[in-house]
């Protein structure tokens, strides 16, 4: 924090949840950042320095630290599974590789047990929502302060950053927009595997001629708008329901870990570590809905009603 | 809490790492472990049919051992007949044999008792013409007679 600014929980919670966020500023935004007043002559793509910055950016806009931890952790996952996949052998495996087929065999009997059809893409798709979500949301366990304050004093010492710019928040799974980012791609699975187990035709009949079906031709072209109606808000509500809860419950989870902090300082080590045990159970938990929902909205994409 | 392209950045990674996971990742793993469970399975009727195979060579070799056994006692008995057979053989033998050389002994004896009795004849002979001319040189006396009788016997 700047010498001379107060310190408030208020302050401390709101810096906290916020993101690093780089977006393109519109012509003529008058900028507050920390005392340094300008207006935007022109668009500019840079750094928010507040929440309002940020807010003001609107949809063009990216939250770099989520993006580059998400991002990071996937690229974790996938190398640690393809040092696995390289020293994969039907001979006697080693601890490692014990390991890494332990979590396969898991997964692969929640894809047998929940799905029936035949599909190349649903087991990996699986084992990556599972690991990869885990992995993100394993970032809650490590202290808050201890990587937004390495992150802050960088680039205050090497960049000349405000601190109060320094947003940084190592949890992707806390943002609605990678949650929401995850949820979406599944959707569009769902519409996929839809049309492919039974065309477009059957896509837009499994929108328009469900729930409510009628033998006379004249009730079933009044019944469409509102079965479509309804089958669209239930598409929508899918993955809507689906990224919300994973965002819920680490937003929750974060936000009780940000409270015991600004309470404790750095007692928090120890203040936190109930929470903190409690909550490898939600972690686990959350991956593990986040997989199975998906599994479960694709077989139903595929099989018949 | 903004809803902006972030949203569309997730999305790309996720495909880029669901697409990693499927080219590189499933199948060489799940292919191993079917392999696996291939093997396992294989070598578990290997198993089944080693312990079968087990079982018959085991009651091969219980008859194989129960005849070896016949045979044994019948070569045992055979030899033992025959062991019988050559005692009684060299006994026989035996017997022969000594009563062909008790036979010799005695004929040997027999021999050498007519040698002597020839021999003891002449000398008898020898004594008497002895005896008989004393007797004519002296004076017949049946005391002196008598006792020169003695001493013939005597003699004998």
């Amino acid at each position: 924090m700047a010498a001379g600014q107060e310190l408030t929980p208020q302050s401390y919670i709101q810096h906290h949840l916020g993101n690093l966020t780089y977006g393109k500023l519109p012509e003529g935004y008058a900028r507050d950042c920390h005392g340094h007043a300008e207006t935007v002559a022109a668009d500019v793509w840079t750094f928010a320095c507040n929440g309002a910055e940020a807010k003001a950016m609107g949809f063009n806009a990216f939250h770099v630290d989520s993006l580059a931890w998400s991002g990071g952790i996937g690229i974790l996952f996938c190398l640690i599974f393809w040092l696995a996949a390289r020293r994969a052998t039907s001979g006697v495996p080693g601890g490692f590789l014990n390991f890494i087929e332990t979590i396969i065999d898991f997964i692969d009997a929640q894809v047998r047990d929940s799905f029936h059809g035949k599909s190349k893409v649903i087991a990996p798709l699986a084992l990556t929502i599972f690991c990869w979500v885990f992995l993100m949301n394993a970032m809650d366990l490590i202290p808050v302060d201890a990587v937004p304050k390495t992150f802050e004093w960088v680039m205050v010492s090497f960049f000349g950053w405000d601190a109060h710019a320094a947003y940084f928040k190592i949890v992707p799974t806390t943002d609605p927009n990678i949650t929401l980012g995850m949820s979406f791609t599944v959707m569009f699975l769902i519409i996929g595997f839809t049309i492919k187990a039974k065309g477009v035709g059957g896509f837009i009949g499994s929108l328009a001629l469900h729930p409510f079906q009628a033998d006379n031709i004249v009730v079933k072209c009044l019944l469409i708008p509102i079965n479509f109606l309804l089958e669209t808000i239930g598409l929508l509500s899918k993955p809507v329901s689906l990224g919300l809860r994973l965002f819920g419950n680490m937003y929750a989870g974060e936000f009780v870990f940000i409270l015991l902090a600004a309470m404790m300082g750095t007692w928090q080590v120890i203040g936190a570590w109930p929470w903190a045990v409690f909550h490898i159970l939600v972690i686990t938990l959350q991956a593990f809905i986040f997989m199975v929902l998906t599994i479960v909205y694709l077989s139903m994409a595929v099989e018949d009603h | 809490m903004n809803i902006n392209m972030t949203i569309i950045g997730q999305a790309i990674w996720f495909a880029l790492f669901v697409f990693f996971c499927m080219k590189f990742v499933w199948p060489p793993i799940i292919g191993a472990l079917n392999e696996r469970k291939q093997k396992i399975s294989e070598g578990l009727s290997a198993a089944d049919r080693a312990e079968r195979d087990l079982v018959l060579a085991q009651e091969k070799a219980t008859s194989n051992l129960k005849e070896a056994k016949e045979k044994a006692a019948e070569i045992i008995d055979q030899a033992n007949r025959r062991s019988s057979q050559i005692v009684e053989d060299a006994k026989e033998a035996a017997r022969a044999e000594g009563d062909r050389l008790v036979a010799q002994a005695q004929a040997e004896i027999g021999r050498e008792v007519n040698g002597a009795r020839e021999k003891l004849r002449a000398e008898v002979a020898v004594l008497a013409i002895a005896g008989a001319e004393k007797v004519l040189g002296g004076e017949v006396n049946r005391d002196a007679h008598g006792k020169m009788l003695e001493q013939l016997a005597a003699q004998l």
